[in-house]
């Protein structure tokens, strides 16, 4: 987009805002609270300290893998309107991918706000049809033997990937496991690297 | 619809473009279109992403997430009557010429966040409701090949093929524009399918592997 459509944009955005204040159905103190809630409170590290608790504490993970949404509220991270997720697991023989072909859904109470690459048209065309060439582009070139399987996210319900805890790390505590874990890891398009190499 | 926003398996968007470092927003009215599309939703099927399916499909191509948001609200809270596009284009006008113009404020904020709250639709409901699923895990399905001029979570890649039940997430709101025919209830079974990438991709399919989508009951037909 050029500047003018940009400044246009802005100007767009401004005048929708204060009309909405003027006809009073919202106040500058409820947009500026939830940019905030987005800037600082909920990132892919809500997600981190999930997964590294299911990689501490077997029965957390159990429950986790049962019912996403009532494990990952445990941690005190509601999902939006309440809405179901469902935690995937990566196994050394299964990998599961996230995306979302008709929109760009994704679980912003666990992730936060989806990078562009996953609204891109590019990301929501192929993921679906060339898994494999996808993840290659994430230099993650998985073997024939792993099966991969891929999820679209089409429903209300929200998708989560537990990745594999990598070699390595069996004396790390929680708070070192949650530095590693990564945003990408838990979209399915990468996997998180053995500290040791 | 079978829109340009159907983009499951269509060809020629190119590489998946990474940036290093990439900000939460790229521009500050992002934000603001963010939070503005939160704190108010669209009150028709399909929400929100009922407009941006609608776009012109080269508008939609040409737009940002954002801007579509963005769009989908003016045009939603204009087709409820709560603005009008003269509204917009005067406002727009005044702050052009007044850029430094002060935003206005509500002399009782608490009553508008009352009224948000209130106005907020239901979650997911909470009520035992009593509808047997059809289908059990392990179960062959067919994906109904229904074209709906209205919005729909049913892709079109899926439309026709056959997969198998894989897991049942129970009862949930279809959130589809119209009831397909035969159906009158919107509270269905959802479950997830799973297609082999070889049913959906024939020869261009990928070794190993398979596509999973939530299916309500009525996108579903037995074998």
């Amino acid at each position: 987009m050029n500047t003018t459509a940009q400044t246009d944009t802005a100007l767009r955005t401004r005048a929708l805002e204060s009309l909405l204040i003027e006809k009073g159905l919202l106040t500058t103190e409820i947009i500026d609270e939830i940019v905030e809630k987005y800037e600082k409170d909920v990132g892919p590290l809500n997600g981190a300290k999930v997964v590294a608790r299911a990689w501490t504490d077997p029965d957390y993970k159990r429950r986790l893998l049962e019912d996403g949404r009532a494990a990952i509220a445990e941690l005190g991270f509601d999902s939006a309107h309440g809405a179901k997720i469902v935690v995937l697991e990566n196994t050394s023989s299964v990998h599961h991918l996230v995306v979302c072909t008709l929109c760009s859904c994704y679980p912003w109470s666990v992730l936060g706000l989806p990078p562009n690459w996953y609204k891109s048209y590019a990301y929501r065309s192929r993921a679906v049809r060339e898994p494999r060439a996808v993840l290659r582009e994430f230099d993650l070139d998985l073997p024939d033997t792993v099966e991969i399987r891929v999820w679209d996210s089409n429903s209300d319900l929200r998708y989560m990937v537990l990745p594999e805890r990598p070699a390595g790390t069996e004396n790390y505590t929680e708070e070192q496991l949650i530095s590693l874990v990564t945003r990408d890891s838990m979209i399915g398009v990468a996997k998180i690297e053995s500290p040791s190499k | 619809m079978d829109g340009i926003h159907d983009m499951g398996g269509m060809h020629g968007f190119g590489p998946i473009e990474r940036e290093e470092n990439e900000p939460l927003f790229h521009h500050s009215w992002e934000s603001r279109v963010l939070a503005i599309s939160v704190a108010t939703p669209v009150p028709i099927p399909g929400g929100s992403r009922n407009n941006i399916e609608n776009m012109d499909p080269a508008h939609y191509l040409a737009s940002s997430y954002y801007e579509k948001w963005l769009y989908s609200r003016i045009k939603g809270l204009i087709d409820a009557g709560v603005l009008t596009p003269e509204e917009m284009e005067t406002r727009m006008a005044l702050l052009r010429n007044n850029p430094n113009a002060e935003t206005p404020e509500h002399p009782d904020p608490d009553a508008v966040r009352a009224e948000l709250a209130r106005s907020r639709p239901a979650g997911p409901r909470s009520e035992k409701i009593n509808i047997q699923p059809q289908f059990s895990i392990g179960d062959c399905v067919k994906a109904r090949n229904i074209h709906p001029e209205g919005h729909t979570r049913l892709p079109r890649y899926v439309r026709g093929k056959y997969g198998t039940i894989t897991n049942y997430y129970g009862i949930d709101n279809l959130q589809d524009a119209e009831l397909p025919t035969g159906c009158t209830n919107r509270q269905q079974p959802l479950y997830a399918v799973r297609f082999e990438a070889s049913e959906l991709w024939g020869n261009a399919a990928e070794t190993k592997s398979a596509v999973y989508l939530d299916m309500w009951e009525s996108y579903l037909e037995p074998v």
